[in-house]
């Protein structure tokens, strides 16, 4: 079953920032949401995910549907070690795979203010990509790496987003493109 | 050089006031208003008997009983009252009421419906939990919402929301609430020990003083209770460090 959005609208204050949105969203397939900054692409992923209320409009997300997200934050728990704060949303056996895959197989120990900001992004993006889920939500995981970091990185989204939809949201095409995403070009509000 | 000049530093302000001590009980010329420091060592002595040591021994239990309860109490109603404002709006007023009212009328009042050994709980509890209780609320209230957010999109059950989330986020501002009232709660239980004179209590034995002009013992009952206090908040410091390990510097800089 697949998530529906229809007339969705969201102002903040007297600023609207998205109006009239309909879209149907695949099961299983990968959807790119493109556009300057500020044209809302971040608000219409918390809206999908429920953790904004429309204004106007309906969305429908299937009963009992899993997200795993990855914020623009990293958003780890700073009291947890970094292989406890994967621990907590997959199993705990496949934590030191998660850590090879993302080229950090020795900062399990390590706290997250102990890691670079590139570091806790590739982390946030592991616990995003090894939580067992049914919409996978990235907003701009390659943000802050480098060239070569960014493509391993994409590599590793290809590899593990599964039957999962994929909900991503970046300001470069091309990484869209590599994912295979159907793009959902956005403007900005006047 | 350096330990020397450590030690002097702890020294000198020590031998210091007690100079000054020394020269304003000469200066007054009557042990019974102002007792010299060689009078109040003397009656140190009583650390030799064994009535010394329950009267310490039954006083500590009587502080620790109160802090414990008001401490859980005080973490439990703001856990509740952060889930229920319904509750939140019932509890406000009362706590409010209990730190605005001085300590000595509850005790006053507690005396009518308690025995006088359970009056000192009652008013260490009441030193407590307005205290614990505000903090424990503003660490509560201060969670961070992304972290919230997170947990709710992972799925987490409130239950492991509230234990990796909420309670890591709070604990910084409960034990600094914590550390900060335990001598609160030593006096204010000592304090309706006077009132109240139960058996066996360091309030107790600073009425007798009182009582029967005994000025030295009176201050050497005062010394007591100043090294108690301080001795129980360095405990309490170090134990609150060692169950916390090294995380206390990384929940600080959450």
């Amino acid at each position: 079953m697949s998530i529906t959005l229809e007339h969705v609208g969201k102002s903040f204050g007297d600023k609207t920032v998205l109006s009239d949105i309909s879209l149907t969203l695949p099961d299983g397939g990968s959807v790119c949401f493109f556009g300057p900054s500020g044209c809302g692409k971040t608000t219409l992923l918390r809206l999908i995910c429920g953790l904004e209320k429309a204004d106007g409009g309906t969305i429908a997300v299937p009963k009992g549907t899993r997200f795993s997200v990855h914020f623009q934050e990293d958003r780890l728990l700073p009291w947890h070690t970094v292989a406890e704060n994967l621990a907590l949303t997959m199993p705990a056996g496949e934590v030191g795979g998660w850590l090879r895959a993302i080229g950090l197989p020795d900062i399990g120990n390590q706290y997250p203010d102990e890691l670079s900001g590139g570091m806790r992004r590739r982390v946030s993006l592991a616990r995003a990509l090894g939580h067992d889920s049914d919409v996978l939500v990235l907003d701009e995981p390659l943000r802050e790496l480098d060239a070569a970091m960014a493509e391993t990185m994409l590599e590793l989204i290809r590899a593990r987003k599964g039957n999962r939809l994929l909900l991503l949201v970046t300001h470069d095409r091309l990484q869209a493109e590599a994912l295979g995403c159907e793009i959902v070009d956005m403007q900005m509000e006047a | 050089m350096k330990y020397w000049k450590q030690i002097l530093r702890k020294v000198f302000p020590l031998a210091f006031w007690l100079l000054v001590w020394a020269v304003c009980a000469r200066m007054v010329g009557k042990e019974l208003l102002l007792a010299p420091p060689s009078s109040v060592l003397r009656r140190f002595s009583f650390v030799g008997e064994a009535s010394f040591w329950h009267t310490v021994g039954m006083s500590l239990w009587r502080t620790a009983l109160a802090y414990g309860i008001g401490v859980a109490l005080a973490c439990l109603l703001a856990v509740l009252c952060s889930l229920w404002g319904w509750l939140d709006d019932l509890v406000r007023p009362a706590l409010a009421v209990i730190r605005a009212t001085p300590v000595a009328s509850f005790i006053i009042l507690a005396l009518v419906w308690l025995s006088a050994a359970n009056v000192p709980i009652l008013a260490g509890v009441l030193m407590v939990l307005p205290v614990v209780y505000a903090s424990a609320r503003e660490g509560i209230d201060g969670t961070d919402r992304n972290l919230l957010e997170m947990a709710r999109m992972f799925g987490w059950s409130q239950w492991k929301t509230w234990r990796r989330v909420v309670v890591p986020s709070a604990l910084p501002s409960v034990l600094a609430a914590c550390e900060a009232c335990v001598g609160l709660c030593l006096k204010a239980a000592i304090a309706a020990e006077v009132i109240g004179t139960p058996k066996n209590a360091i309030g107790t034995r600073l009425y007798s003083a009182k009582i029967y002009l005994e000025t030295d013992a009176l201050m050497a009952w005062t010394l007591v209770v100043i090294l108690l206090s301080i001795g129980i908040e360095k405990l309490l410091r170090l134990l609150i460090r060692r169950l916390l390990k090294g995380r206390l510097t990384h929940v600080h800089h959450a």
